[in-house]
């Protein structure tokens, strides 16, 4: 690698960024129809679950709720989407995804300062409830003539360029907001706000003592993560083309949470590796093998895939406690035949 | 006020059901401080079971009920055996996917037996008319009765056995240190294992007394997911360490549940539950009941 890469750690994360979209539009441009619409969920999971990584992985803190966050950045962007009319599709796109950010950045914020008071299994809990009550909110009727109620919001896919159809656009949309998510928060991790969050995750007392404020390092944390979740949740409502309370059941931010310890909590490259496997395990692996072992009940085959993710979501813990980044961090050790971690 | 009176029985009633599942939660956060996700599950799998043979084979409530609970025992053991044993000492957040691996796989397996389209109703133990007080009627039923005293019984029950017996005193040994616990020949992997079959067990009641108080109750996903949300609330609120803190914890759920539901509006339950929570905690981050904790330095 040369000199002025190893230095400068911005430039390396942008050649990186660059090299992977090349690639990343590459993929899109070859894959059908069907696959470039596998790859846009995986693409805005990628987005919430480095969000979470960060929070969870590098500033300790737990949430089992960011289906809720994912849910106001949808909501945002169906909200806004009707009210606001351009003539310029993609400077619309781009505003109402940031809208989308801004408003889940400043939910984050409300509920990181409550978070910074809670430890562990409170945290938990509290996330938890939210993760279950926030969708709900959409059925009272004080709201639901707003929130369009149990069946939600419709949300209009934006047009694409000419030339390139709406697969593929909204694949290229999703896969270039995962870059630039992993860029930007592989920057924000390797920044003193990055080492301010590993502090406080290992330390609090120390990290007080070093004037770190343990407090507004934590919220940061809680608004960063949540901003990267309003991005994901509306990159998804233009995926499915509606924001209502079914998209976002327990069992997504359940996921999310699988996904990170799954790649390997704290990494970049780990959140991407456990969105493609748990998206990928509830998309299309476990019905692929489960039509290869072609059942006839239909209860069972119904419930296969469930169950395989399930068991592999078990297994994949007892086999490598530390994800795939872990493992691949391991048979490097091997490879180099070093012991120092 | 007839009206409050009516809905404050309806809490306790439904409070009482949350307690249990607090209290199967707090007893497996106390022995192996891992929060057991896979609650719902267990519950779940076991009232279906005791729903096959009392609603279609019409086998007796009491047999049935036995059943589930001992069906809980099982897997209760199984599944700390199996799945918890290995992740005890790694990194936390393993044995909450591993929990949460075993909800899913428990749902699917239900799915798979008893198929997940349709929502079944459980007939409950008694009459579910409520008393009537002069020419009112009180949301406070026979079957009411049951709930409120099964509890009480299961509650008093696990207290003598933690308080009073040479096996609580070790299992209580085990969950506070380890170590210690081991050096006079307490033989803790097994009272661990024992800790998580009673939980389940309890859970197993819980679920069934749960099924009886709705129809259409009976689902693979659902109902069940929401009252360990609720469980695990109760638990949380009433300090995850206490066991008195998981019954007041759930009560005070139920209670306040029942109110808004009613005052307010009955389509955002789960809200409730959150503004509670966040009540509770913003002015005791670790819950009503637990001792003061001291934060590693």
């Amino acid at each position: 690698m040369p000199a002025i890469l190893e230095r400068s750690t911005l430039l390396r994360h942008t050649l990186f960024a660059l090299v992977g979209i090349g690639v990343l539009l590459l993929l899109i441009h070859n894959l059908g129809d069907y696959r470039n619409s596998q790859l846009a969920p995986i693409a805005y999971t990628v987005c919430a679950a480095a969000g979470l990584t960060m929070l969870v992985g590098q500033s300790g803190q737990i949430s089992l709720g960011h289906g809720a966050f994912m849910a106001v950045g949808a909501y945002t962007f169906a909200l806004l989407q009707a009210k606001w009319t351009s003539s310029h599709p993609n400077v619309q796109l781009v505003g109402l995804l940031a809208a989308g950010v801004v408003v889940a950045a400043v939910f984050g914020a409300v509920v990181g300062v409550a978070a910074a008071r809670l430890r562990g299994p409170y945290l938990a809990g509290a996330t938890l409830a939210l993760a279950l009550g926030l969708p709900s909110l959409a059925s009272y009727e004080k709201l639901s003539d707003h929130l369009g109620g149990s069946t939600g919001l419709n949300v209009t896919s934006p047009n694409p360029p000419t030339g390139v159809n709406a697969y593929r656009w909204q694949s290229i949309i999703c896969c270039v907001s995962a870059v630039l998510v992993l860029w930007f928060l592989s920057n924000l991790s390797r920044s003193r706000v990055g080492r301010s969050f590993r502090a406080v995750r290992d330390d609090e007392v120390a990290a007080a003592l070093c004037g770190l404020s343990v407090a507004r390092v934590q919220v940061l944390a809680f608004v960063v993560s949540a901003g990267c979740a309003g991005l994901a949740g509306g990159l998804l409502a233009i995926i499915n083309l509606t924001a209502g309370p079914g998209a976002f059941p327990l069992s997504l931010s359940l996921s999310l949470l699988a996904a990170i310890v799954f790649g390997g909590l704290g990494s970049m490259a780990g959140a991407a590796y456990g969105s493609v496997l748990v998206v990928m395990l509830n998309l299309s692996w476990a019905q692929t093998l489960t039509d290869k072992l072609s059942i006839h009940s239909a209860k069972v085959a119904n419930n296969m895939p469930l169950m395989i993710y399930g068991v592999v979501l078990a297994v994949a813990m007892l086999a490598a406690p530390y994800g795939v980044q872990g493992a691949l961090h391991r048979l490097r050790m091997l490879a180099t035949g070093t012991r120092k971690s | 006020m007839f009206r409050f009176l009516n809905l404050t029985l309806n809490g306790v009633s439904l409070g009482m059901i949350y307690a249990a599942v607090a209290l199967a939660l707090v007893m497996i956060w106390r022995a192996t401080r891992i929060v057991n996700f896979a609650q719902g599950g267990m519950l779940m799998f076991t009232t279906f079971i005791a729903w096959d043979l009392a609603q279609r084979h019409h086998i007796n409530y009491w047999v049935a009920l036995a059943v589930a609970v001992g069906a809980g025992l099982v897997i209760g053991a199984v599944a700390e055996r199996l799945l918890v044993r290995p992740v005890e000492n790694g990194p936390p957040l393993n044995a909450v996917i591993v929990t949460l691996g075993l909800l899913i796989f428990l749902q699917a397996l239900a799915g798979m037996i008893w198929g997940n389209a349709q929502a079944h109703s459980y007939s409950p133990a008694y009459s579910i008319v409520g008393y009537s007080a002069g020419d009112r009627t009180l949301l406070f039923s026979p079957n009411d009765v049951y709930i409120v005293t099964a509890v009480l019984i299961v509650v008093v029950v696990l207290y003598l056995l933690f308080q009073r017996t040479s096996l609580g005193l070790q299992m209580r040994a085990a969950a506070f240190s380890p170590e210690v616990a081991r050096l006079l020949g307490v033989r803790v992997g097994r009272l661990l294992t024992l800790g998580w079959a009673i939980a389940a067990a309890l859970g197993a009641l819980a679920g069934i007394l749960a099924a009886g108080t709705q129809t259409g109750y009976v689902q693979t996903v659902g109902p069940f997911d929401a009252l360990l949300v609720y469980g695990f609330t109760a638990a949380v609120i009433g300090g995850l360490d206490s066991p008195i803190g998981a019954v007041i914890g759930g009560l005070l759920l139920g209670i306040v549940l029942s109110y808004a539901d009613s005052y307010v509006s009955n389509n955002i339950q789960t809200m409730y539950a959150f503004l509670i929570l966040i009540a509770v905690l913003m002015v005791r981050p670790n819950g009503l009941f637990s001792r003061s904790a001291a934060r590693r330095v």
